[in-house]
């Protein structure tokens, strides 16, 4: 207990202090490690957007010599030449909505399994939590099938069908049940009654037990998963490789156009183009991230613990 | 499993009709999503692996297990099972070992001979996830420009700039599946220290004190409190990185040269599958694969269920 008492009483400085002060060769060694997965985390990255503003020559010259001057005008060219623009946008929007629908959804059917007994409820439990298993790509061929045929329905199939970000947004939906609906559900179960009981008492309805208790009581998780869900979604390549075909490249998400444009710039010879349109992928997330990193890496956590 | 309302005698029917009405109105949505977009496609998966369906407009025929004999024969399927076992045992087993390691030295690793943290492990915490919130397709593009063979290339640059012969990164058969594991622990470190920095966090600082105490070196430390009091968290980590392993395809895909290339070195699964079903345009024994594949992962699952039964520590 002396330790605890005397943590106390230490002040945060004179503990950096202290901890300076002795330094010692292991601690050395620690850095040392630590620094070089830094540096390889770090280096192809600062790298890239090095690379984004050389010309043509200096990429083909040598790999890690310094731009002469800094051409912005690649930027350009990427942003609005190769559409990085609309397919970031394009992202942005399906991710949006993916992400809602996920967690509007998710949560309904976490909260109704989690806390209501009826018939049904645990095979219907199982089913959305066997889906945790299996890959998409096991059933991709009929799954592109059922969304073509959705998009023969009348009057909402040009809305859901192939090549629309509709039907994007609700196979995003569907496959992130399970992880949601299992992850949630577990975290409904553990909220306590005696709340909810009192406002049936004072008679709340159902829904309004859910969205204006429960639902904020489940805050944590609630914001854990639908980190896990934006990026993951965000993350998508293969579901919108077969969804959105090349008719419908205004469509595009983000990771498609980048690959799409890493296979183009072969043909282009606009290598550094790419490199620009790469470092606009890589950007906006690290400043996201950077900015909310505190609340991303707490909210991945305790979505793993529960 | 409390149930929502208290029931008042008297009115059970009007409140058993609400209630099924609420329950049935919440999960109506979600169920009938999923079973549009997920279970159908499965089962419609075992159908489909029984005929020879090729082209988008062709009538389908039933020819009954033909497509999983040729399955059997098929040389190309079988090297990206392989590989994905392949990635199966090494993905978590490298992945586990360099992010424990790391944790350990972020949390434990300072002075006090293990007790405190390094300095800066907020730090170093940060820039290890990096890689994490990239999707996988951009880190695919990313390390196809630094694989380059050339002078160019991020890797071989300096090399030929030394007078050294440069690596095939990508190009040579032997060492493309390496590149392609080095990268996946290179983006899936960064999530494990953090999980398990955040696991470590929660052991009681006196069950250090008290091991270091009692004469505990660092390794000790490591080996006899960290690593007992982590292995559920280890677990969870295990399988999340078999069900990633199974999953790798946009970095294949993306960025082997031929979509699993050079010469089928590096082709996993997920690739084979969709090069048959939108490549070739062979439906049926795409789905074939698919169903394969499906009770391979069932196996995997059963076997993971399996392992991961094993005593927890209280603390």
């Amino acid at each position: 207990m002396v330790s605890r008492a005397e943590r106390v009483t230490l002040s945060r400085s004179a503990a950096r202090e202290r901890r300076r002060a002795r330094l010692g060769p292991l601690s050395g060694l620690s850095h040392v490690a630590l620094i070089v997965w830094t540096v390889l985390v770090v280096v192809p990255i600062v790298w890239t957007f090095l690379a984004s503003v050389k010309s043509e020559d200096e990429i083909f010259g040598s790999a890690w010599s310094l731009p002469a001057t800094l051409r912005w005008d690649n930027w350009a060219r990427a942003w609005a030449g190769a559409h990085v623009g609309l397919y970031m946008l394009n992202s942005v929007v399906v991710v949006a909505l993916g992400t809602f629908g996920t967690m509007l959804l998710g949560s309904m059917a976490a909260y109704v399994l989690a806390r209501y007994r009826f018939r049904g409820n645990r095979a219907i439990y199982l089913l959305f939590v066997s889906g945790l298993a299996f890959p998409v790509y096991l059933a991709l061929t009929p799954l592109f099938f059922v969304v073509r045929n959705l998009g023969a329905l009348p009057l909402v199939g040009p809305l859901i069908g192939l090549d629309t970000r509709g039907g994007l947004v609700l196979v995003y939906i569907a496959y992130s049940l399970p992880f949601t609906v299992f992850f949630l559900s577990a975290f409904f179960r553990t909220l306590p009654q005696a709340v909810a009981e009192a406002a049936f008492v004072d008679g709340a309805s159902h829904s309004r037990v859910f969205f204006q208790i429960m639902l904020p009581m489940a805050r944590p998780g609630v914001v854990s998963i639908t980190i896990f869900n934006i990026l993951g979604q965000w993350n998508q390549y293969q579901i919108p490789l077969v969804l959105l075909s090349g008719q419908a490249k205004d469509k595009w998400v983000l990771t498609q156009g980048i690959a799409d444009i890493s296979t183009a710039a072969g043909y282009d010879a606009d290598w550094s183009a790419l490199f620009a349109a790469l470092s606009m992928a890589i950007l906006p997330m690290l400043i996201v991230y950077t900015i909310f990193q505190r609340q991303i890496q707490a909210g991945l956590t305790t979505g793993s613990f529960k | 499993m409390a149930d929502g309302r208290p029931r008042r005698p008297g009115r059970a029917g009007r409140e058993g009709f609400v209630r099924a009405r609420f329950i049935t109105g919440f999960l109506a949505a979600p169920v009938l999503l999923y079973l549009v977009y997920v279970i159908s496609p499965y089962a419609q998966a075992f159908s489909i692996a029984m005929t020879d369906w090729r082209g988008v407009s062709a009538a389908p025929r039933f020819v009954g297990l033909a497509n999983f004999g040729r399955l059997l024969g098929d040389g190309v399927f079988w090297r990206a099972v392989g590989h994905n076992a392949l990635l199966l045992v090494l993905l978590p087993l490298l992945t586990l070992a360099i992010a424990l390691f790391f944790a350990f030295l972020l949390n434990a690793g300072g002075q006090g001979g293990g007790v405190a943290g390094v300095w800066g492990s907020g730090f170093y915490r940060v820039v290890f996830f990096f890689p994490q919130v990239l999707a996988v397709a951009i880190v695919a593009v990313l390390f196809q420009q630094v694989f380059r063979p050339d002078g160019s290339g991020m890797l071989n640059g300096p090399l030929i700039a030394l007078g050294l012969e440069p690596v095939g990164f990508l190009s040579d058969p032997g060492v493309a599946f390496w590149s392609i594991l080095a990268v996946l622990v290179w983006q899936a470190v960064g999530f494990y220290v953090v999980l398990f920095s955040a696991g470590m966090a929660s052991i009681p600082r006196e069950m250090f004190e008290a091991a270091r105490i009692d004469g505990a070196g660092r390794v000790q430390l490591f080996a006899r409190v960290t690593l007992p009091l982590l292995w559920e968290t280890v677990q969870v980590g295990w399988i999340y990185l078999g069900i990633a392993a199974l999953d790798v395809f946009a970095l294949v895909w993306v960025m082997t040269a031929e979509h699993g290339g050079p010469d089928h070195s590096t082709t996993v699964m997920a690739a084979e599958v969709y090069r048959n079903a939108f490549q070739y345009f062979k439906f049926g024994y795409a789905s074939a694969m698919g169903v394969v594949l499906f009770f391979f992962t069932v196996a995997f699952a059963v076997l993971a269920l399996r392992l991961s039964r094993r005593e927890r520590i209280e603390f």
